[in-house]
């Protein structure tokens, strides 16, 4: 089935639900491609504001590189870790692998989430909220909109870890792995661009 | 406890007060009236709760229809001030409360009234015409539907408690920002179109799937219907474009709550930024908006020309390349912004560009016609009407998209004439179109020609009466959105004039409410018996009227480009039909529920009442959780019961 997922020939007549997962899957594709679009439109309000510092302070002198380096490993690990489970769940249908990989995932997701929480209170402290200027509010939105994708997910992530307590390892169970994987890699790539056209070009 | 909401946001003015109470009749009336004839469980089962296609689509239409008449009823208003208020005397609006009527008139025209007539008849045809037997994730539609309905409702519900935006149908900051808008009308705004934004984003990624995943056997994607290409293309445009909405007025609302500076005009905000986004989406809307009607006329003008389109194929690349096109012209709505000649040059070009594919289209439909034995039924009266609208409104486009002659009409009353030539010409003379052609599909029995007919005329003669003076008075100057003219100016027998074309409209407007209701009382003189009233070609026409429930017993097996027309006058094999169980979606109040639950979370961050914020956020979560939790979302109808319900419609 995994193979045909893409392939709307395999669409049989009277034979909608086992195509059920097909569809879902090739449905969360394309609301992963209008999540993109999402971030691309907050990624663009950003390039614009990035220098609008209002003589408040600018990326050069907030960011503590080692901190968001280590940040990036986590949530790249957390990536990594799901990645093993989807092997498992597609694989090897090895159940309690599955979500012990599920929770590995889960506990750096919930670290990464920390970190940032982490590292938004340092910034309010010092006075640097998202009100101080036009940079900021663009920061503390693209990183928070992520920041809130990934909390999302880990709500999804109990409840797909409920499920597959439940029920084991079936083909719905299999597909919601699935969806919650594509959702999982795609914040782990939006990251990546949060580090690059935030972090590291806002250093130099 | 209820944060900023207060007795005093109740309505103070004579005519607001008015509206409120008549709402509060007409609602408390049908209310009565379900008790009356204790409706109430057969409503809840039967269409409350429905996941069908069909009953979604007919309640899209009877949404877009309430609000066509409240928006409608906005145009009135805004017509009689700008005729009574000239020279000493002010009309009868305070200022602020036309501003509201204005803004409220844009907002309900697009996503209350063209938004939902495009979803209800694309729902209606759509599975139908790929050999479906319902969309791709029939939840989400039924949620769709009501995340539509109750942003709707909390645009009407601003009438009564609190304010709208003053600010234009965009609401370009600043003045939409916290500073100069302080009320809940940009709030009211705000939240209505992201409730309603999310559910159109989700009927996107909804249709784009069935389009792709759940045409039955043999049809190609060169082969669909004309309508499902648009639709493809306007799905495609929907799923690109809301993201870019909601994430704008997600920064605007951070704006006005949080305080950040996103589009203020200090802390180095920037203004023109919004304007940018919000025409990335307000853009493609327009053309999300015509797309599927481009389709309709296709339908409709080869059906009654008695011929197959010319230029299919023509047809399908001009309608692709206009959903490229439609991102690559956005800051043709802000010359004056000064981005330069040579951005300004760009966007010019591209703009002039996108009147060839729409050309290429045009021809196709007047060369279906040449040599057709064309009939003439209301549909096609709507598609002969709309060449002729639709052109000049496209020719004053091209007009405008130079950038020279745009700095001097930016913003008159001759580019509201233009957009009103487009959208009424274009997009409701469509959707009209679709509604009379696909009724019989969807009810059983044919709408009244000879009303729908006169219909058609009063709304193109007043069309023409309301809009030609508009053009001429933006020649002479005259801005959009004044509330109060000086005597000087000379304008104000123009205005009479289009005052005069809103009635016609207007009687427009009553022959079709009439309409409905003779059809309804002589229906039984009007039955489509046969499943195919107009001759048509394509598989929609193949099943009965109204289809039963699953559409085909038998998903229908396609050959070409008009399947049932090679059915019904090729040699069609006869066998004997083979009926297998079916899974058919159940049906499920939780679409309802949650958008339920999002309009109440909408309210509550309007009047900034916290402890409400919380709860109704955590219900939209534990809603989700449980849907997703739960596993018997379908049932089998056996073969058996098939064959009995297929044996008493023949």
């Amino acid at each position: 089935m995994k193979e045909e997922t893409l392939n709307h020939n395999s669409f049989r007549p009277g034979r909608e639900s086992a195509d059920g997962e097909a569809k879902a899957i090739f449905g969360f594709w394309v609301y992963i491609m209008s999540d993109t679009l999402l971030f691309a439109a907050i990624f663009a309000t950003h390039a614009v504001l990035h220098n609008n510092t209002f003589d408040g302070p600018s990326a050069k002198e907030l960011v503590n590189m080692t901190f968001v380096l280590t940040e990036t490993l986590v949530l790249l690990a957390s990536s990594f870790a799901f990645g093993i489970a989807s092997t498992y769940a597609h694989h090897h249908n090895k159940k309690n692998i599955v979500l012990v990989w599920i929770s590995v995932t889960f506990l750096l997701g919930a670290a990464f989430i920390g970190m940032e929480m982490t590292e938004f209170a340092k910034l309010f402290q010092e006075g640097n909220s998202w009100q101080r200027s036009g940079f900021l509010s663009g920061f503390f939105t693209l990183i928070g909109t992520h920041g809130l994708h990934v909390t999302a997910g880990l709500i999804w992530m109990v409840s797909v870890f409920a499920q597959v307590l439940k029920y084991g390892l079936t083909d719905r169970t299999i597909g919601r792995i699935s969806t919650l994987g594509l959702f999982w890699h795609f914040l782990y790539i939006v990251w990546i661009f949060i580090f690059t056209l935030v972090y590291l070009m806002g250093v130099i | 406890m209820f944060g900023n909401l207060t007795l005093s946001a109740l309505p103070h003015e004579p005519i607001t007060v008015g509206a409120g109470i008549f709402m509060a009749i007409a609602g408390s009336s049908i209310i009565g009236l379900l008790f009356y004839f204790k409706r109430w469980r057969w409503l809840w089962a039967e269409w409350l709760t429905s996941v069908d296609h069909k009953k979604i689509g007919v309640m899209y239409i009877i949404l877009a229809f309430v609000m066509l008449l409240r928006g409608f009823s906005d145009a009135v208003m805004m017509r009689l001030q700008q005729i009574l208020s000239v020279g000493d005397s002010v009309g009868y609006l305070p200022p602020e409360h036309y501003d509201q009527i204005f803004t409220a008139h844009g907002v309900i025209m697009i996503f209350f009234v063209a938004m939902p007539l495009m979803f209800g008849l694309i729902n209606l045809a759509v599975p139908l015409q790929i050999g479906a037997r319902d969309v791709a994730f029939p939840f989400l539609n039924s949620m769709s539907l009501w995340l539509t309905v109750f942003g709707a409702m909390l645009v009407n519900l601003s009438l009564v408690v609190g304010e709208f935006a003053a600010t234009g149908w965009l609401a370009y900051p600043p003045l939409s920002g916290i500073v100069y808008s302080p009320g809940v009308g940009v709030d009211y705004y705000i939240w209505a179109l992201q409730i309603a934004g999310v559910g159109s984003l989700i009927s996107g990624i909804n249709f784009f799937v069935t389009i792709l995943m759940m045409r039955c056997k043999g049809m190609t994607l060169m082969r669909m219907p004309v309508f499902v290409w648009t639709v493809l293309a306007s799905m495609t445009l929907v799923i690109i474009s809301f993201p870019i909405l909601t994430a704008t007025l997600g920064m605007l609302s951070l704006d006005r709550l949080l305080g950040m500076h996103f589009f203020t005009s200090d802390f180095g905000g920037n203004a023109m930024m919004y304007v940018n986004l919000i025409w990335a989406w307000g853009h493609p809307e327009v053309y999300i908006l015509v797309l599927p009607a481009f389709g309709i006329f296709s339908e409709v003008v080869s059906v009654f020309s008695r011929k197959k389109l010319f230029g299919y194929t023509s047809m399908i690349y001009a309608t692709v390349a206009i959903t490229f096109l439609s991102f690559v012209v956005w800051v043709h709505h802000f010359f004056t912004m000064g981005a330069g000649a040579n951005v300004n040059a760009f966007f010019g070009i591209m703009t002039m560009i996108i009147a060839i594919p729409t050309g290429v289209k045009v021809f196709n439909w007047l060369f279906t016609m040449f040599r057709g034995r064309i009939v003439f039924a209301s549909p096609m009266l709507w598609m002969i009407g709309f060449i002729f609208t639709f052109t000049i409104g496209g020719m004053t486009g091209v007009l405008l998209s130079v950038p020279a002659a745009d700095f001097q009409l930016h913003n008159s009353l001759f580019l509201v004439a233009h957009f009103h030539n487009t959208i009424i010409g274009g997009v409701v003379f469509g959707y009209f179109a679709g509604i009379t052609y696909w009724f019989s599909k969807i009810f059983g029995f044919k709408l009244n020609e000879r009303l729908g007919k006169a219909a058609f005329w009063h709304w193109i003669v007043g069309f023409f009466v309301a809009f030609v003076p508009l053009y001429i008075l933006g020649l002479m100057g005259m801005t959009r959105r004044i509330s109060h003219i000086d005597e000087s100016t000379g304008w104000q027998t123009l205005l009479i004039v289009a005052g005069i074309g809103v009635v016609i409209i207007g009687i427009g407007v009553l022959l079709q409410i009439l309409q409905m209701i003779v059809s309804i009382r002589d229906r039984k003189h009007n039955m489509d018996t046969t499943g195919d009233p107009w001759d048509g070609r394509t598989l929609e026409w193949s099943t009965s009227s109204p289809p039963p429930f699953y559409n085909f017993a038998i998903i229908p097996t396609v050959h070409g480009r008009h399947p049932f027309w090679d059915t019904k006058y090729g040699e069609s094999e006869q066998v004997a039909p083979h009926y297998e169980d079916i899974e058919m979606p159940s049906n499920t109040p939780m679409g309802l529920y949650i958008a339920f639950a999002s309009v109440v979370f909408g309210f509550a961050i309007v009047w900034h009442i916290v402890w409400l914020v919380v709860l109704a956020f955590a219900a939209i979560l534990a809603l989700l959780i449980a849907r997703s939790l739960d596993y018997n979302t379908e049932y089998v109808v056996k073969a058996e019961t098939i064959a009995k319900i297929e044996a008493k419609r023949k």
